[in-house]
């Protein structure tokens, strides 16, 4: 399921030798460039500080570029935060709907569609549950609700899972994978997690430390939806020895 | 791709806290096992009665042990100090007039800071520029002591009740800034920047992320103005002698005429009437910001 995008279509998110430099004179990315088409799956790992972050808040357009260009063919963009970044004062269902109440979405279809969103990531009956009520990879599936619930063409990903424990990390990569499988978004997902970034992407990227520039491009071949087992077998032990020898060569 | 149907099979599967048929609506799994309320009213009480008890066994003991008896005018004992002056309806209801004239002017001062300190805090979070150039005013304002304005306050507003709302405000206006200035920042970054990415306008951001946000900083805010306002209006009587008096009013009157057992039961109404109302927005805030939560206390 690799390199669906037919070649007339143009990428969802393109960046063209892209460098930030902070006004503090830290360059965080040097030259990046990278394509994302739709039915993409593009992982990005690298060592910590070395500019990933930076990366997404530069596609988002949360950052600017200091040189470079980046474009974006994508009518609704998610951004899902390292913290799962719920209203606390807001039910999971309310937290859901407020990207609907930015964008004046009437009430009806918002609370439809929030529901939609909800039930797809296995929140039926929770809806009326303040974030305080909720366990943290619960708190994310919400995160991941609403990052769903515009369908998104792009959808941009900051190492979600790394503040969880491993099992719920395990579960939510199985569960995003086929989020990603049903929606077919372009998604760019950051992470420090080799395996992570193996078991969830069609490519994986490695970045360099800082100032972070692309060292590595590793293609993943398997088939969506991945069974869980999947991080067993030797093809994919072989290709995460890949990433981590491209990690270790370049930190 | 072509199945409509939910992907993730077995739903949540990671820990979780109360099930989905009972955990909506039901704060607590311990709320059946809640203490009933005359106990929580008994324990909490306790307390409160006994330090009360130990003070009138000092008090006693300061008027019978040691003060001598042409000095026991000083501090007369609790029976006679409240006796005298609670069986005595000429004391008394000018007394109970005079408190309810400064709640009311308590009530009022606290009112106008509340809108004022919210609006003045809301205007500042709006800009870097604004908070600034506003914020040092309040600190001013704060800093200041009350005693040094009030005569001028007296000269410009005369000395009624305007004046003595205007003292109210200004010693009650600053925790009421600072509390909803602080709210309204508390939003995390990442929580603007999912507002940002959502192209919200400045109203939405207001609205919908900094306000509520503020909620429970406003609260705690409104607890610690609720117990200065009510210092404010004793200060403001105190000074104000014009006009029906207040209860801060009749202080100094009993003080001057050296009438102990009308200034004692003067000042052990001023106390309770603040911790009346410092209990009831203690509880206001509570309540609120418990169900802002979605009914966890904090």
């Amino acid at each position: 399921m690799t390199g669906t995008a037919t070649p007339t279509a143009r990428p969802t998110l393109a960046l063209t030798g892209v460098t930030k430099r902070f006004p503090t004179g830290t360059v965080a990315v040097r030259g990046v460039s990278l394509a994302l088409q739709p039915g993409d799956f593009v992982t990005v790992v690298g060592p910590s500080g070395c500019g990933k972050s930076t990366l997404l808040r530069l596609a988002s357009g949360l950052e600017s570029v200091t040189d470079g260009v980046i474009d974006v063919e994508s009518a609704a963009t998610s951004y899902v935060f390292q913290d799962p970044t719920l209203l606390e004062w807001r039910s999971a269902l309310r937290n859901v709907e407020l990207v609907g109440e930015l964008r004046k979405v009437p009430g009806d279809e918002r609370r439809r569609r929030a529901q939609e969103a909800l039930d797809l990531v296995g929140l039926t009956g929770f809806e009326a549950q303040h974030p305080r009520r909720l366990s943290g990879g619960m708190r994310m599936r919400v995160s991941l609700a609403r990052a769903l619930v515009a369908d998104p063409d792009l959808a941009l990903f900051d190492e979600p899972f790394g503040a969880l424990d491993e099992i719920t990390r395990l579960q939510m990569q199985t569960e995003l994978q086929k989020l990603f499988q049903l929606k077919r978004f372009a998604g760019l997902f950051i992470t420090h997690s080799v395996s992570e970034a193996v078991y969830l992407s069609t490519r994986v990227l490695v970045m360099s430390g800082r100032p972070g520039r692309i060292v590595a491009e590793i293609p993943v071949p398997f088939e969506y939806p991945r069974p869980p087992d999947l991080r067993y077998e030797p093809e994919f032990a072989e290709l995460t020895g890949q990433v981590s020898h491209a990690l270790g060569e370049h930190s | 791709m072509s199945t409509p149907t939910p992907v993730i099979e077995g739903g949540p599967g990671d820990p979780v806290i109360g099930s989905p048929r009972s955990a909506p609506g039901h704060p607590d799994g311990a709320g059946a096992r809640k203490a009933p309320w005359w106990r929580v009213a008994v324990s909490r009480s306790v307390p409160i009665l006994a330090a009360l008890a130990g003070i009138a066994v000092v008090w006693y003991a300061v008027s019978y042990l040691v003060l001598p008896e042409q000095q026991r005018f000083l501090l007369p004992p609790p029976h006679e100090a409240f006796g005298s002056a609670l069986s005595n309806p000429q004391l008394m209801g000018p007394m109970l007039e005079a408190l309810a004239r400064s709640a009311g002017v308590a009530m009022v001062g606290l009112v106008c800071a509340v809108v004022l300190g919210i609006g003045y805090a809301t205007v500042m979070s709006q800009s870097g520029w604004a908070e600034r150039i506003l914020y040092p005013y309040a600190v001013i304002l704060q800093t200041i002591p009350i005693l040094a304005l009030v005569p001028l306050i007296g000269i410009w507003l005369g000395y009624a009740f305007t004046a003595r709302v205007v003292v109210c405000i200004i010693i009650a206006v600053f925790p009421m800034i600072s509390n909803t200035l602080f709210g309204l920042q508390s939003a995390s970054p990442a929580a603007h920047d999912l507002l940002t990415l959502n192209k919200a306008t400045r109203w939405q951001r207001l609205t919908k992320l900094q306000f509520p946000a503020a909620v429970p900083s406003i609260f705690t805010g409104l607890r610690n103005a609720s117990g200065l306002a009510v210092i404010g209006v004793i200060v403001a009587d105190f000074y104000f002698q014009q006009g029906a008096p207040g209860i801060g009013g009749l202080l100094r009157t009993y003080t001057l005429r050296l009438q102990m057992e009308a200034l004692f039961t003067a000042i052990a109404l001023t106390a309770l009437f603040g911790v009346v109302v410092f209990s009831i927005f203690a509880a206001l805030d509570k309540a609120v910001v418990g169900r802002w939560y979605g009914g966890h206390t904090r």
